[in-house]
C-alpha cells in the first residue's frame, strides 16, 4: 500500500515533467513555421510566383518595355507552326540528350566497377577520374575545350600523328555538338560517385550464391549488379537528363551556338529570346514547353521502371 | 588461382592508370598551354621548351583600368556572401523539416523535393522581371536573397541533404534539452548545428563549388565591369580581343580555378560522403 502511493507520486512527478514538455508544444506549429520561414517565403516569392507569372507571360506579348497584352495562344501557335528556328533546336537539344545521358552513365557505371575493389591507391584513381568534374560548368573548363577541339588544337595533332587529318571540331557542323557531348562525358564524375556508393551496398553474399552456382563475371553484371543498382540507374538517368536539358554555358562559350546553328539548343534559343530580343512572353511560353518535355522525358523514365527497376522489398523474396 | 589472381589485379591497376591518365590529359595539357607563346600553342608537346611565364603576369592585368585581383576579390565577396546566407538558412528550414511538428509539414516537404528537379528557366524570366523592377541588376542582390530564403543554385538540395543528415542524431538529445528548458533554437544552435557540422561542411563545399562556377546568373545580373566576377572577365577576354591570345586566356581560366581545386583536395572525404548521402539515404 505504502510503496503503490510512493510509486504513484513519483508517476505523477513525472507526469507534470511529461505535461510540462507538452504543453509547450503549443508553441511548435508557430517554432516551426518560424523556422521554415525563409524557404516557405523564398518558395512563394521566388518559386510559386514567378512560376505562375511566367505561365501568365507566355499568354502575352510581353518585352520588358511595354506592358504585358493578353494573346491567348498566339505565342504557342507560333512557335508550334510559324518558328524555324524551335524545331531545330529542339532537335539539336533532344540529340543531345538522347546521346549524353546513355553514354556518360555507361562511362560512369564502367569505372565506378573498376574502382569498386579493395585494392590500394583507389583513392587516388578515384581523384584522378572525378578531376574534371571538379571544374564542371565553369567558363574555364570551356575555354580549354574551345582551344583543344580548334582546327590546330591538340587533338588535331594527335590525331596527326597517326596520319589521320582531323575535322576543324567546333568549326564543323557536323561535329560541334560532337565535342560537347564529349565534354558532358568527360564529366561524369558525380553519376560515377554514386554508382560506387551504390555498388558497395551490393552484399558480397549474392556474388559469392552466383559463382557457387558458375555464374562467370558477365553473368553476375547482368543478374545481380544491374537489378540491385537499377534503382540508383534510375535515380542518375532522370538527375543527368534534367542537367543536359539545360545545358547552356558550354555552348554558348565553346560554340556560341554555332556554326550555322548547329549547336544551337534549346536553352540558348530561350535565352536569345529572353535577353537579347526581350521577347519575355515568347521565351516563357518556350520555358513552359521546356518544362513539359523535361517532364515526359521523366514521366517514360519512371513510368517504365516497373519493368527494369528492382526493388528488394517489394520482389526480392519471391 | 593465385596467379590469376594477381594477374588480374595487375590488369585492373594498368586500365585503371590508363583512364586516369587519359582523363587527365587535358588537364595536364592546359598546363602546358598556359605556359606556351601563341607560336608554340600548337605543337603536340605538352610542355613548352621555355616556360612563357609572362601569360600569367600579361594575362592579369590584360583587362584595361582593372587587374584579375579586382575580379578575383568580386567574386570572393559573392560567394562568402552567398555561402554565409546560404548554410545559416538550409539549416534553419532543415532543422524545421527534421524535427519540428507543424501541419502540411509533409507536404511542404515533397513540394521541396519536386523543386529540386525544376528547370530554373520556368522562373527566370520572371525573377529577372522581378529584381529589374527592383533595382536589383549591377548589384549581388539577386544572389544573396535567393540563398537567404533557402533557395538560389542547390537550395533545395542542401536542406534535402541536412534533414538526412539532421535525422540520424538521437532525438533523446532534444528531449534532454529541453527538459533543461531549452528553447528550440538553443537547441538548433546549440546541440544540433555541432552535430552536424561535418554535413554543414559539405553543404559549404558544394555551394562555393556551384557558385563560383555559375555564369548564366552572374552574366543575367551582373553588367558593369567594377562588379565582374573572374568568370564575366574570361568571357570578357574571349570576346574583346580579335585574335584570341590563348596562352594568356589559359593561364588566367588556371587561375580561375585554383580556388575549387584547393577545396577539392582539403575536403575530399566531405565530398564524397555528401554526393552519396543524397542519393542513397532517401
Amino acid at each position: 500500500m505504502n510503496n503503490a502511493a510512493v510509486k504513484g507520486t513519483a508517476g505523477s512527478v513525472k507526469l507534470d515533467q511529461v505535461k510540462k514538455i507538452r504543453s509547450k508544444r503549443w508553441e511548435t506549429p508557430v517554432t516551426g513555421y518560424l523556422f521554415l520561414s525563409p524557404w516557405l517565403i523564398g518558395f512563394l516569392l521566388l518559386t510559386l510566383g514567378p512560376m505562375v507569372m511566367s505561365l501568365y507571360y507566355s499568354f502575352t506579348d510581353y518585352s520588358l518595355l511595354a506592358a504585358p497584352n493578353w494573346v491567348g495562344f498566339d505565342n504557342y501557335k507560333q512557335i508550334f507552326t510559324d518558328d524555324d528556328v524551335f524545331p531545330k533546336s529542339l532537335k539539336i537539344t533532344i540529340t543531345f540528350v538522347l546521346l549524353t545521358v546513355p553514354l556518360r552513365l555507361m562511362f560512369a557505371l564502367f569505372i565506378a566497377m573498376l574502382l569498386n575493389r579493395k585494392m590500394k591507391g583507389m583513392s587516388f584513381y578515384r581523384t584522378m577520374v572525378y578531376f574534371p568534374s571538379l571544374i564542371g560548368t565553369s567558363i574555364a573548363v570551356s575555354i580549354l575545350w574551345k582551344n583543344i577541339f580548334s582546327r590546330n588544337g591538340f587533338i588535331n595533332d594527335f590525331l596527326g600523328i597517326f596520319g589521320i587529318k582531323g575535322p576543324a571540331w567546333i568549326a564543323d557542323p557536323k561535329y560541334a555538338l560532337g565535342t560537347l557531348i564529349i565534354l558532358m562525358v568527360w564529366q561524369f564524375g558525380s553519376s560515377m560517385i554514386i554508382f560506387l556508393a551504390g555498388l558497395k551496398q551490393i552484399p558480397t553474399d549474392l556474388y559469392e550464391a552466383s559463382s557457387v552456382d558458375g555464374a562467370g563475371k558477365f553473368r553476375q553484371f547482368i543478374s545481380v549488379t544491374l537489378p540491385m543498382l537499377s534503382p540508383i540507374i534510375l535515380f542518375n538517368a532522370v538527375q543527368t537528363m534534367i542537367n543536359t536539358f539545360q545545358m547552356f554555358t558550354q555552348a554558348f562559350v565553346i560554340t556560341n551556338g554555332g556554326p550555322v546553328k548547329s549547336t544551337f539548343v534549346y536553352v540558348m534559343y530561350l535565352y536569345e529570346e529572353a535577353f537579347t530580343k526581350f521577347h519575355m512572353g515568347y521565351a516563357s511560353a518556350l520555358a513552359w514547353i521546356l518544362l513539359v518535355l523535361i517532364g515526359l522525358f521523366a514521366a517514360v523514365l519512371f513510368g517504365t521502371s516497373r519493368y527494369w527497376v528492382f526493388y528488394e522489398n517489394q520482389g526480392g523474396k519471391k | 588461382m593465385k596467379t590469376a589472381r594477381l594477374y588480374n589485379r595487375f590488369f585492373n591497376h594498368i586500365s585503371l592508370l590508363v583512364i586516369s591518365l587519359i582523363m587527365m590529359y587535358p588537364i595536364f595539357w592546359w598546363v602546358g598551354a598556359s605556359l606556351k607563346t601563341n607560336e608554340e600553342m600548337s605543337s603536340a608537346n605538352l610542355f613548352p621548351k621555355v616556360p612563357h611565364w609572362a601569360n600569367f603576369s600579361d594575362g592579369w592585368v590584360s583587362t584595361p583600368n582593372f587587374t584579375f585581383t579586382h575580379f578575383y576579390l568580386n567574386t570572393f565577396e559573392l560567394v562568402a556572401g552567398i555561402l554565409f546566407t546560404s548554410v545559416l538558412a538550409c539549416s534553419l528550414v532543415a532543422f524545421a523539416f527534421a524535427r519540428l511538428d507543424f501541419p502540411l509539414r509533409n507536404v511542404w516537404f515533397a513540394i521541396m523535393l519536386v523543386t529540386l528537379m525544376l528547370p530554373t528557366q520556368v522562373t527566370v524570366v520572371p525573377q529577372y522581371v522581378m529584381f529589374s523592377k527592383w533595382g536589383w541588376i549591377n548589384t549581388y542582390l539577386p544572389f544573396y536573397i535567393p540563398h537567404l530564403l533557402a533557395g538560389g543554385i542547390g537550395g533545395p538540395f542542401f536542406i534535402y541533404l541536412l534533414v538526412q543528415f539532421m535525422r540520424s542524431v538521437p532525438k533523446e538529445l532534444d528531449e534532454a534539452a529541453k527538459i533543461d528548458g531549452c528553447s528550440w533554437f538553443g537547441i538548433y544552435w546549440r546541440i544540433m548545428l555541432p552535430l552536424v557540422k561535418p554535413a554543414l561542411v559539405t553543404v559549404g563545399i558544394y555551394c562555393f563549388l556551384w557558385n563560383w562556377d555559375d555564369f548564366f546568373g552572374q552574366m543575367l545580373y551582373i553588367n558593369s565591369i567594377d562588379h565582374y566576377t573572374i568568370n564575366l572577365a574570361l568571357k570578357l577576354f574571349i570576346d574583346s580581343q580579335g585574335s584570341v591570345p590563348w596562352g594568356q586566356l589559359l593561364a588566367m581560366s588556371l587561375c580561375s580555378i585554383v580556388p575549387s581545386v584547393v577545396i577539392f583536395f582539403l575536403a575530399q572525404r566531405h565530398f564524397v560522403e555528401g554526393m552519396s548521402a543524397g542519393a542513397l539515404k532517401g
